[in-house]
């Protein structure tokens, strides 16, 4: 570098970053805002590594985030690959994640909540800390709460230990936005407010395959087109958890078609039966059931589907809770 | 009198870098670290005060150091040191101790000669430091 000039693709092909870029293009589906901060950050990184090469002032830029979005957009899988990226950067020297929540911080006594934060916040040194549903850290109802405390501290080391760790916040956006209203200081340090999208149905389909083909399952045609009209009809359904609620459904597909598998278990099986998931095992799902019985009220415009509802799944169910009607698939299926 | 103990005794003081080299090494290996610190450096007082707790599971030389600068400078006029502790079987021991910081002056110790009987000679080490009471010492 005697001469003055610098090569940024050589530096850029050293670095080995598209190896990480094309992985989380690979196995991150959509997210086109976060995809394009971490270019961002990438370039930035990599740009001041040239500078400093030629002397010139290269001051690491503060890089502690929040990643806010609804559950299940990916907070936490893109956090853990921060931690890698950053890593691969040279901006954090080991790498790691800390994941923690407000228990791992916030003492029960007086005295206890600053050693405590202390003590994680060591443990992150040189890798990526991060705290999920970071807005429980203060409780405005509670004055006497040692959230605060923790708050304080955690504010001090990101302004003095810039070098050593980066934080990373997570939660919902609408929580988090008051979260920073009342604690404007946490705002003012986060360099990076990074937004999760929600899914849309072509990328929960998409994250759908990728997640079977990583379990060694792929959908046969008819459940792919099942599959489609499941994520179509859970969408409208109330706690819906984008990528979360595609892999509940996953599970209990593969639950269902263990079950069918179980039923003619004096048939030889194949290894395409034991990977093929069948339109049965989407259709048994409850989304259909109570998608029919909400439609029954408006006329039974759906009557073409049943075909493949098995009659357990048409037994009238009156409870509208996700989690409660989950619970009695389940048994219904293991019996 | 520079006084000398542990792992680096042969060697200069170590520098902020060498030292948070060499916390990087212990931590490679898996040690717990810890900083103990006391005003009566006698060779044979083994037991130092702990500064903090052991730090367990740190990945990074940082988070020691930060508590061995917090140490100096909660102590600035007391000898500091540095343990790694090894806790893999086998071992279960110190493996590696040295002296992080030291007071600015250093009065030193005292060799005293006591004559007994039948002129048997008894010897005994005084800190000039260890007169006063703890804590006006250096």
């Amino acid at each position: 570098m005697s001469d003055g000039t610098v090569n940024l693709a050589a530096v850029f092909e050293e670095s080995q970053i598209q190896e990480v870029l094309d992985q989380l293009d690979r196995e991150l589906v959509g997210l086109k805002p976060v995809k394009t901060r971490i270019r961002e950050i990438a370039a930035l990184l990599l740009v001041d590594r040239l500078r400093r090469s030629l002397d010139l002032a290269a001051g690491a830029p503060p890089l502690h985030m929040c990643f806010t979005g609804n559950p299940g957009t990916g907070k936490t899988t893109v956090a853990m690959r921060m931690a890698e990226i950053l890593h691969r950067l040279g901006y954090v020297r080991k790498g790691h994640l800390v994941a923690v929540t407000r228990d791992d911080l916030v003492g029960q006594y007086i005295g206890h909540t600053a050693p405590k934060t202390r003590e994680v916040l060591k443990k992150a040194m040189g890798g990526v800390l991060f705290i999920d549903e970071a807005y429980y850290l203060y409780r405005p109802e509670n004055e006497r709460d040692y959230g605060q405390e923790s708050i304080e501290i955690l504010l001090q080391v990101m302004e003095n230990n810039r070098d050593d760790l980066v934080v990373i916040l997570a939660g919902y956006k609408d929580r988090m936005d008051r979260f920073f209203q009342s604690n404007p200081g946490m705002s003012s340090r986060i360099a990076h407010h990074i937004d999760f999208p929600d899914y849309a149905p072509d990328e929960l389909f998409a994250i759908a395959e990728l997640m079977l083909s990583q379990l060694q399952y792929r959908f046969s045609p008819a459940a792919e087109r099942a599959f489609h009209e499941y994520i179509e009809r859970r969408m409208q359904l109330p706690h819906f958890a984008n990528a979360r609620s595609i892999r509940n459904a996953l599970d209990r597909a593969r639950l269902r078609q263990a079950n069918r598998l179980f039923q003619r278990r004096d048939a030889a099986l194949t290894r395409d039966d034991l990977v093929a998931i069948d339109e049965p095992d989407v259709r048994a799902s409850r989304v259909f059931s109570g998608g029919l019985d909400a439609q029954r009220a408006d006329a039974g415009t759906e009557g073409s589907d049943p075909a493949g509802v098995s009659p357990a799944a048409q037994a009238p169910r009156p409870d509208a809770d996700p989690a409660g009607v989950t619970r009695n698939e389940s048994r219904k299926v293991t019996n | 009198m520079k006084l000398t103990q542990g792992t680096f005794s042969f060697l200069p003081d170590l520098t902020d870098e060498q030292i948070r080299a060499q916390i990087e090494y212990c931590l490679k290996n898996d040690w717990a670290v810890s900083v103990e610190y006391t005003d009566d450096p006698h060779p044979r007082n083994t037991y130092w005060e702990m500064f903090g707790q052991p730090l367990f599971d740190l990945k990074d030389a940082a988070g020691v150091f930060a508590e061995v600068q917090n140490c100096r400078k909660t102590f600035p006029n007391h000898y500091i040191k540095v343990n790694a502790f090894d806790a893999s079987y086998g071992w279960e021991t110190v493996r590696l101790s040295f002296i992080v910081s030291r007071p600015a002056s250093e009065p030193g110790f005292a060799l005293e000669r006591e004559e007994g009987k039948g002129r048997n000679v008894r010897y005994r080490l005084r800190s000039y430091a260890g007169v006063k009471p703890s804590g006006e010492r250096y």
